[in-house]
């Protein structure tokens, strides 16, 4: 049984511009899902709709979103947020905007525990304290005291990673979580990523455009362009063939140092158009009404 | 005319330590780049490559005396620029530019795309700016009706074929590149990638590519310089790097890249 299940989810911005076209998805206790796309395909949304953090212009007009079989939407808005904030997280793409420059670290991780759950503040330090010994941070009571802008790139990422698994939630959403770092930086970092959601048997959503990264953190993705799920497959028989030849394109695009005249190919338009014409296609059919 | 483009001998750069610095008196100095040497002969195309704190992007622009060393010396064209005053490094500027990392922050948001390539041809007093604009977009592939654009309306590849556009319409000697790619995705990082690999076979430009993913610089360059620490650790022929890597870091940074491939086993 998965722990988030995403619906036919439709987000429209006001104007009626559709940013996710019917997207379905399910992420199971213990998988990690890549969500994969260029940028504007999409793939940040739907964190965002699952966390409940759409941006103002944006509104969800269709679909349903089950986390722990429950409908978020026909909850009332104080009781799903409490609900979102008790089993799920992020861990956002910069970790230096992430974190208020003006506040020590601790504060910043145990807030959560304190307000959502309603810990008592020393029972909270102390999880911290674990957390951070837990995500290798070697003297975690100075790192507690410190200033984000004290901390390098990799340090603050590591402890918003421990304040995402601060309150043991079952489903994390990763946005991007290594793109700001540099390569030696992000395979500790995704090493580190994995190791805790093992551990901790999370469902993990994780929100990249490195189909390298793919291969090393997920089990299954979904490709999306335009806000469409165009392949949805494990990652053993995408990477082995890709079925959708925009699909095939993108893994042609991705550098490969072990081939460099095979890979770093553009995106050719024939493949652009012949994608494009399949979701102007789609968004006839949600026209006519012969699709929901 | 000289062989190399540039010539470097013991270069050392630092910058005071502001976090350690005491109420009175001077900041004590941290060392960026610890005394390099190296050349880089005309029509090369050279990568630098490090992590994040390894100097590169500082020894990027002392190259371009963006910054000014505090020993040893740069040579352009056999020029000594290590401690040329701006007004006489102003004339030598339109043989060396950069495309920087960002393309959002480096192009002026208020300028419109035709604006912003002419900005460096007006300051060097070129005649024919429209002329020269036009031939720059036509270089990096861009329509011409894209000079009365604004930055906002690009994606992020024409932007940083805006970026490009203005560092070519100079006609410069030399290019330095620093992360140009890094914010881009996949396809468009390819994109960006090509053209500029075309250009550098169709200009004869001298290159200096900064990065700190090794893989998008393979095609590209011909010699690849990996710094740890401010330090050279290796200055090798691309090809020769990475069948043969003769620096424990150059195996570190090509160990952590993740190639497209799940037989890679990482964990």
């Amino acid at each position: 049984m998965s722990f988030l299940s995403i619906q036919d989810l439709t987000v429209q911005l006001k104007n009626g511009m559709p940013l996710l076209r019917q997207v379905s998805l399910d992420v199971a206790p213990g998988e990690v899902r890549a969500l994969v796309g260029e940028s504007g395909a999409g793939k940040s949304m739907i964190g965002k709709a699952v966390l409940g953090i759409l941006p103002k212009a944006a509104r969800l007009t269709g679909g349903k979103i089950l986390l722990d079989g429950e409908d978020l939407q026909t909850l009332p808005q104080k009781a799903r947020r409490q609900r979102i904030g008790a089993r799920a997280a992020l861990i956002p793409q910069d970790p230096l905007t992430a974190l208020n420059p003006s506040r020590r670290v601790g504060p910043q991780i145990t807030d959560r525990l304190v307000d959502i759950l309603g810990w008592k503040r020393p029972d909270a330090e102390k999880r911290a304290l674990e957390l951070l010994e837990e995500v290798h941070i070697q003297s975690p009571d100075r790192v507690m005291k410190a200033y984000p802008h004290e901390l390098s790139g990799g340090m603050r990422q590591r402890i918003l990673i421990a304040s995402a698994f601060a309150a043991e939630p079952k489903l994390i959403i990763a946005d991007e979580p290594t793109t700001a770092l540099d390569v030696t930086v992000q395979k500790q970092i995704l090493k580190l990523i994995r190791e805790m959601q093992q551990r901790h048997g999370t469902a993990l959503l994780f929100v990249t455009h490195d189909l390298g990264v793919v291969s090393k953190i997920a089990q299954s993705l979904s490709v999306l362009y335009a806000g469409k799920v165009i392949e949805e497959t494990t990652v053993e028989n995408f990477f082995a063939s890709p079925s959708h030849a925009y699909s095939r394109a993108l893994l042609a695009a991705t550098p490969k140092y072990t081939d460099p005249e095979g890979s770093l190919t553009q995106v050719p338009e024939s493949v652009i158009a012949a994608v494009e014409a399949e979701v102007a296609a789609f968004d006839d059919q949600v026209k006519a009404g012969s699709r929901p | 005319m000289s062989e190399m483009i540039y010539e470097l001998k013991d270069l050392r750069v630092s910058f005071p330590d502001m976090s350690r610095k005491p109420l009175l008196g001077a900041a004590p100095r941290i060392d960026v780049l610890k005394g390099l040497t190296f050349d880089i002969p005309r029509g090369e195309v050279l990568g630098i490559v490090g992590g994040s704190g390894s100097g590169k992007s500082t020894l990027g622009r002392a190259l371009i005396r963006l910054i000014e060393p505090d020993s040893g010396a740069i040579l352009f064209e056999g020029t000594d620029i290590t401690h040329l005053h701006e007004d006489n490094l102003r004339p030598l500027r339109r043989r060396f530019q950069m495309i920087f990392q960002d393309p959002m922050s480096s192009l002026n948001p208020r300028r419109r795309v035709g604006g912003i390539i002419a900005g460096p041809l007006r300051l060097q007093g070129l005649d024919n700016i429209r002329g020269r604009v036009e031939e720059a977009l036509d270089m990096v592939g861009l329509l011409r009706h894209f000079a009365s654009r604004y930055p906002h309306e690009l994606s992020g590849g024409q932007r940083q074929r805006v970026g490009i556009a203005r560092a070519i319409a100079l006609k410069p000697d030399f290019i330095l590149a620093d992360e140009i790619v890094s914010g881009l995705d996949v396809s468009s990082q390819a994109q960006v990638l090509n053209l500029l690999e075309s250009l550098v076979k169709d200009l004869g430009l001298t290159l200096a590519f900064i990065s700190h993913d090794l893989s998008v610089i393979r095609r590209l360059c011909t010699r690849i310089l990996v710094l740890y620490k401010g330090e050279i650790v290796e200055n090798s022929e691309t090809a020769e790097l990475f069948a043969n890597p003769k620096a424990e870091y150059t195996r570190t940074l090509l160990d952590a890249i993740p190639l497209p491939d799940p037989q890679q086993a990482w964990f």
